[in-house]
């Protein structure tokens, strides 16, 4: 099995372009009526749905950014009666609340065929076994794969993360074959796979999905050759539909978009104005197909680069090199986005004085750190125990605050560097290198 | 950062009894190479004598405790130089430096429930007593520690003392 969807898959660019256009001009009826708030921006940008005949019309769409989502929380931005919706899922917001996004029955059902598509690009078929140990829940990862291999037909293994010896126990005993995860949770279980004597003849595993966190072909080979398997990027963002709106195929040269279900642009972030083919820029995604949340010209923040040649794999569909770093501060730790305001919303409300922090992100052994430095408030330099309970405190709030495990460290007054222009609150000392780096 | 606490945080003596504390300063330094000497460092250039030290560690960070001839002059130092530091009202007695003697101030301060933070020494003011410093976390606490003391005849060292 090569194809999931073979018509589309190969489709000869100018007929895809075809059925973007048309596919364009009908949904931007559908938002314009039912999404008040994005009709307000048309009507300001003095867009009439008439004017959306084909792609090349898009650029005169206003764009949808997650401020959008945040002003019209939660339900605001959909395009359907709740009556409609079948699931909601949500992701950290920077402002303690949540990204929510819905899915009616037919999204759900052409998220599972994006996401059969992408497990068919990898090699696999309904002979595999997919083992889904993305988190379960409110994040999209773990339904997101789950239903995409079933669709497909695959024996699908909904395991969850956690629990590694339990893991590798199922990967063994129940002849997983695909795997599903963060990159760095691969990593981090294959380091304890090696410490309890992991012998990879005694697996089936050939090939897994690794996403929602930048990783390096540094951290590919790793998995590579530790698994024995073939490991592929993935890219989604639960705003658009979660993953799998592009994956790798099997000659890992950049993930093919499902470009009949989403029209990808990259913009200049400062101009705002789209960048030719091959540019490096922010990529920009206007959902076509979906009905909860059909979003227009939505920023993803990612920055990245689009290629259009077809593929060695005979796909025309255009692929995304791995994106380079965003265009706003967000932070993807272990997975997890995090954004700087919220851990300093959080430190702020357990003690208001401790404005003097910095945040530092490193990669040490292929795991994600993060370490929150404070200088040490003067009343509680008292006794050690004060210390102490003051650093439990502040890891509780934050940790609490962010769903990711963080290190306090108390620093000596004056000793986090003041910067003359605005703050430099973050230090991501991570270097995150792959092929298309620069 | 570098507020100044308020020394002095022992309740108002009753019957008349007067406690005199010591005064302490506690300074917050990071686990690394040259800091405590950048602490003496300050005191030395302030012409400041360190008459007791103790440290307080972990594997981070750690509490230089001191007390010295000039408090007020060495808080402000530490203050200008950047540092974490902060005042606190400790007892310090002289016992005689013979077999039993610590043992005893101590276990009559246990007797009557009070709970030693922590403790360390003081230099003596002469070679035949030692010099104890004690911390008692709750002011009330403190204050009772220092009636105890007097009451059974321990001698109180006083600011005047070490000066």
């Amino acid at each position: 099995m090569k194809y999931y969807l073979k018509e589309i898959e190969t489709a000869p660019r100018h007929e895809l372009e075809a059925l973007q256009s048309f596919r364009l001009s009908q949904k931007i009826r559908d938002v314009y009526k039912n999404v008040a708030p994005y009709r307000v921006k048309m009507d300001e940008a003095g867009v009439k749905p008439g004017d959306i005949k084909s792609v090349t019309d898009l650029h005169k769409l206003p764009f949808t950014t997650k401020q959008d989502l945040r002003d019209n929380y939660p339900y605001g931005m959909f395009a359907v009666p709740m009556e409609e919706v079948v699931r909601i899922h949500a992701s950290s917001g920077t402002t303690g609340k949540q990204t929510v996004v819905g899915y009616t029955k037919n999204d759900i059902e052409l998220w599972a065929e994006c996401a059969a598509r992408s497990l068919v690009e990898i090699g696999g078929s309904r002979e595999d076994f997919v083992h889904v140990s993305y988190g379960y829940g409110l994040f999209t990862g773990g339904l997101g794969m789950h239903y995409g291999a079933e669709k497909l037909g695959a024996v699908t293994i909904p395991a969850s993360a956690g629990n590694s010896m339990r893991q590798l126990e199922m990967f063994r005993d129940f002849g997983s074959s695909i795997i599903c995860m963060t990159p760095s949770y691969a990593i981090s279980l294959l380091e304890f796979a090696k410490e309890n004597g992991f012998n990879k003849s005694e697996y089936k595993l050939k090939a897994g999905v690794f996403g929602a966190e930048p990783w390096s072909e540094e951290m590919r080979r790793e998995i590579e050759d530790g698994w024995g398997l073939k490991a592929y990027d993935i890219y989604g963002l639960s705003e658009i539909l979660g993953p799998s709106v592009s994956c790798e195929c099997v000659y890992q040269c950049g993930m093919h978009i499902c470009e009949d279900h989403f029209i990808p642009e990259i913009i200049d972030p400062d101009t705002l104005k789209p960048l030719p083919a091959g540019e490096q820029g922010e990529l920009v995604f206007s959902c076509i197909t979906k009905e909860a949340l059909p979003l227009m010209r939505y920023r993803t923040r990612d920055i990245a680069a689009l290629a259009y040649e077809k593929c060695e794999c005979g796909r025309t569909l255009v692929r995304m090199l791995k994106p380079q770093g965003r265009t706003d501060d967000m932070l993807i730790i272990r997975g997890v986005n995090v954004f700087p305001s919220q851990i300093e919303s959080a430190l702020l409300q357990f003690d208001n004085s401790a404005t003097n922090y910095l945040i530092v992100v490193d990669r040490v052994n292929n795991y994600d750190t993060l370490e929150v430095q404070i200088e040490t408030p003067v009343d509680i330099v008292g006794s050690i125990a004060d210390l102490q309970v003051y650093e439990k405190k502040a890891k509780s709030v934050i940790d609490s605050a962010i769903g990711v495990g963080v290190t306090i460290k108390l620093k000596e007054p004056k000793s986090i560097e003041r910067s003359t222009g605005k703050a430099v609150r973050v230090a991501d000392n991570r270097k995150i290198k792959n092929k298309f780096g620069k | 950062m570098c507020l100044k606490s308020e020394p002095g945080t022992n309740p108002p003596q009753e019957e008349g009894m007067v406690i005199i504390m010591l005064q302490q300063i506690s300074v917050f330094v990071e686990n690394k190479a040259g800091r405590l000497c950048a602490i003496v460092e300050v005191l030395n250039e302030s012409r400041i004598n360190i008459r007791a030290m103790n440290i307080a560690d972990t594997a981070d960070y750690g509490i230089v405790r001191l007390i010295v001839s000039d408090t007020e002059n060495a808080l402000k130092a530490f203050n200008e130089n950047n540092f974490t530091a902060r005042v606190f009202d400790v007892i310090a007695f002289t016992i005689p430096d013979k077999f039993g003697a610590l043992y005893e101030v101590i276990k009559l301060l246990g007797d009557n429930g009070i709970n030693i933070e922590y403790s360390y020494s003081l230099i003596g003011k002469n070679k035949s007593e030692a010099g104890i410093v004690i911390y008692v976390k709750n002011p009330d606490k403190n204050a009772e520690a220092g009636e105890i003391l007097i009451k059974a005849g321990v001698n109180l060292i006083t600011p005047v003392d070490i000066a």
